[in-house]
């Protein structure tokens, strides 16, 4: 057993500033979907309007960070423990089996978070900014004459960027409470304040 | 790790100002407060009419007074005889019906219904002197009535069923030496009476604007514009800027916000954008008859009953008279919440003459537009129901004559007799009348456009962009967010978070008790 550097000081802010953007934006975005009663709509607008500008800035440094680094590679889907990774949490868990896949700082995650950060990173972020996007300048295309961008209406991106709003709830749920299966129940959450996580040996 | 998130942050501030800087008009006066300085300074007359002695003199006929002003102003009447004010009709093309002549001369609306037969009473209204039947000569300069719009003595009235003469009470040279630009009071006399008494027809229209204050219409108030009706209703050579739907078809010559406030007045840009797709009166006309009550209903099927053998009126508590035995049953109301609908400028009408069924309530006038409709926005509107005679075996909507000057002449506001009041007018405008008349429900549609309300009572957002009781409600041809959403979606999404929670909880249950069971 050995402390490490897992998670590097941008790794963390970005992770931390990501979290807080998208708990507001669905807060204010479900005002606006007219689920929820907080801000007031204009306000509601207002601030959505704003946090999906931070976030597009945050997430052009996420994306210089991750070809910079090379951190990128982590999410590479992969088959291998994919199936005893599942089986850890069906079964494993609860007879207090040992993770089926050791965490490195080379290889931060397991086969079922590559794959499930990989879909976020690659389906569902992009599907929110482009519907964001769309959602905040569709009248300026048409409003400018450039016909080629023209859109009928938002039924379709509407409808879209609230499907991916529930998708986001929910794995914000699942992910909460996934955290907690680590060494300890806490030992990721500290590891993503800190940097700094026990992680096993090699030789073990 | 504070070292670089402080900079960032600051960074990420820096960028949103600078984002907000660029798409941010500054000025250092409000469009709206530039708007205030210029029509705060009103028009002083260049000429004292009282002081030409062409008008010191004593004008037994009205129409000596015409000839003294086409004395000096002498190729205006030439314009006045060319505006709609004067013809009451206009050249309109109208969509799959081509080039028609199209006003107050032809037309039936849904109120007191036309002019034909009832020219004595109606016409009073008419900028002109005699129009008492279809033999009235449009080409007699002498018969321009200047006055009506130009007199600014405040005592200048029609006569009540004259013909569009002037009352006998009138002293013609007291007017004729106090002309000038038309006043609220010019305009107000006929726009805000139209249908029979005040504020009937329009709703945004009538008496209390003559003297009101910026709750009720922030341009007309003394405290607020103190604008004259001239002033948006811009006229050059008497053809005067702005019509309503009930008459027009075409999408021109139309008075609008935008001509002085710009299309993109507010400071908030999402708002802007609203304007492709809402009309500016959508939003800042939130109510209309804010004063007096306008009619919303009128059943000319009631008309006729008698009490004690005569015609009579009933009054609700606020004097709007509810029964009248000429006319019919009608509804009135206070503080109208306007309906929605989509509006490109352009509308057709039932022509005298039309073959339509009765089945659905007749409209009067249709007004064109659909979400799709590029040059569509929301527009409210009033839209007046009414039941009004019809023949359903020619299906043709009647014009009856409903004046007469004395009993036995055959106007059912004499005679109380439909039969023999259809038979006259239906005659009199060449139309085949089968003997059998029903009433036929009918609705006409007026875009509100005044009592525009100060900024604070704006419609919020909140009253379209809401789940129930959606101001926009009724126009389900797109998805409006906080309005729309796919039930699926919804049900699926809910499910995802309801699921994951239950997930999450039966597993948390399952280790903690294994945990237990593992340390035993």
């Amino acid at each position: 057993m050995h402390t490490q550097l897992v998670y590097s000081r941008f790794n963390r802010f970005w992770h931390w500033m990501q979290s807080v953007l998208i708990i507001f934006l669905a807060l204010t975005g479900f005002e606006i979907h007219g689920s929820i009663s907080f801000f007031g709509f204009e306000q509601a607008v207002t601030f959505h309007n704003t946090a999906a500008y931070i976030f597009l800035i945050l997430i052009a440094l996420a994306i210089f960070w991750h070809f910079t680094t090379g951190e990128w590679r982590q999410y590479l889907p992969t088959r291998q423990h994919l199936r005893a990774q599942i089986e850890y949490y069906i079964t494993g868990i609860f007879r207090n089996a040992p993770h089926p896949t050791r965490k490195t700082a080379l290889s931060k995650l397991n086969p079922l978070q590559r794959l499930v950060y990989l879909a976020l990173k690659i389906m569902v972020i992009p599907i929110m900014v482009v519907s964001g996007l769309l959602y905040m300048f569709y009248r300026y295309p048409q409003s400018n004459g450039i016909e080629s961008l023209n859109i009928e209406g938002l039924r379709v991106i509407g409808i879209l960027h609230t499907a991916g709003a529930f998708f986001l709830i929910s794995f914000i749920i699942a992910h909460l409470y996934l955290i907690t299966t680590g060494h300890s129940p806490t030992s990721n959450l500290k590891a993503m304040i800190t940097g700094y996580e026990v992680l096993e040996s090699e030789k073990e | 790790m504070k070292r670089i998130i402080i900079p960032l942050i600051a960074l990420s501030i820096f960028a949103l100002y600078f984002i907000s800087t660029i798409t941010k008009k500054d000025s250092e006066q409000t469009p709206v407060a530039e708007l205030k300085e210029r029509y705060s300074k009103k028009e002083r007359p260049s000429v004292d009419h009282s002081k030409f002695t062409q008008l010191q003199k004593k004008f037994n006929r009205p129409q000596e007074v015409t000839a003294a002003c086409i004395a000096c102003h002498n190729e205006r009447h030439t314009e006045v005889m060319r505006s709609s004010h004067w013809n009451w009709e206009r050249e309109e093309y109208i969509e799959g019906r081509g080039i028609r002549y199209v006003g107050k001369k032809n037309i039936l609306n849904n109120f007191c219904i036309g002019i034909n037969t009832n020219e004595q009473s109606c016409n009073k209204c008419h900028i002109g002197y005699g129009w008492g039947d279809k033999n009235f000569n449009f080409a007699d300069s002498n018969n321009v009535d200047c006055l009506a719009c130009h007199d600014n003595s405040d005592t200048y009235v029609k006569k009540s069923s004259g013909a569009g003469m002037p009352d006998p009470s009138v002293n013609l040279t007291f007017v004729a030496q106090r002309v000038g630009r038309p006043t609220k009071s010019n305009c107000g006399t006929c726009h805000f009476f139209g249908g029979g008494g005040n504020n009937v027809k329009h709703g945004d229209l009538e008496k209390s604007l003559f003297d009101t204050h910026r709750a009720v219409d922030v341009h007309m108030a003394g405290d607020g514009g103190n604008l004259d009706c001239v002033d948006c209703h811009k006229t050059e050579k008497h053809q005067m800027l702005g019509k309503v739907y009930s008459l027009s078809s075409m999408n021109r010559n139309r008075s609008t916000c935008e001509q002085c406030h710009t299309g993109t007045p507010h400071a908030n840009n999402v708002i802007n954008e609203h304007s492709l797709k809402v009309a500016c009166q959508t939003c800042h006309i939130p109510v209309y008859a804010k004063v007096n009550a306008t009619k919303m209903q009128w059943d000319w099927s009631t008309a006729g009953k008698m009490e004690n053998g005569l015609p009579y009126e009933t009054k609700d508590s606020a004097g709007n008279i509810i029964y009248a035995s000429i006319k019919g049953t009608f509804r009135w109301e206070t503080n109208v919440q306007p309906e929605y609908i989509w509006f490109n400028g352009t509308a057709s009408h039932y022509l005298t003459g039309d073959t339509v069924s009765a089945d659905e309530p007749i409209k009067m006038n249709t007004l064109y537009g659909s979400y799709d409709d590029p040059d569509a926005k929301i527009i409210p509107v009033k839209i007046h129901r009414a039941k009004q005679p019809y023949d359903p075996v020619n299906k043709l909507l009647i014009q009856p004559k409903t004046f007469s000057a004395k009993e036995g002449d055959g106007g059912f506001w004499k005679d109380f007799n439909w039969q023999t009041s259809i038979k006259l007018g239906m005659e009199y405008v060449g139309l085949p009348y089968s003997g059998q008349y029903v009433f036929a429900r009918t609705e006409m549609y007026w875009p509100v456009n005044h009592m525009v309300s100060p900024k604070a009572k704006t419609v919020a957002c909140k009253e379209c962009h809401t789940r129930e009781n959606s101001r926009v409600g009724s126009l389900k041809d797109f998805y409006m967010p906080g309005r729309d959403y796919s039930a699926a979606v919804e049900f699926l999404g809910t499910g995802a978070i309801i699921a994951s929670l239950f997930g999450v909880a039966v597993h948390a249950f399952v280790r903690i008790v294994s945990k237990k069971k593992n340390i035993k």
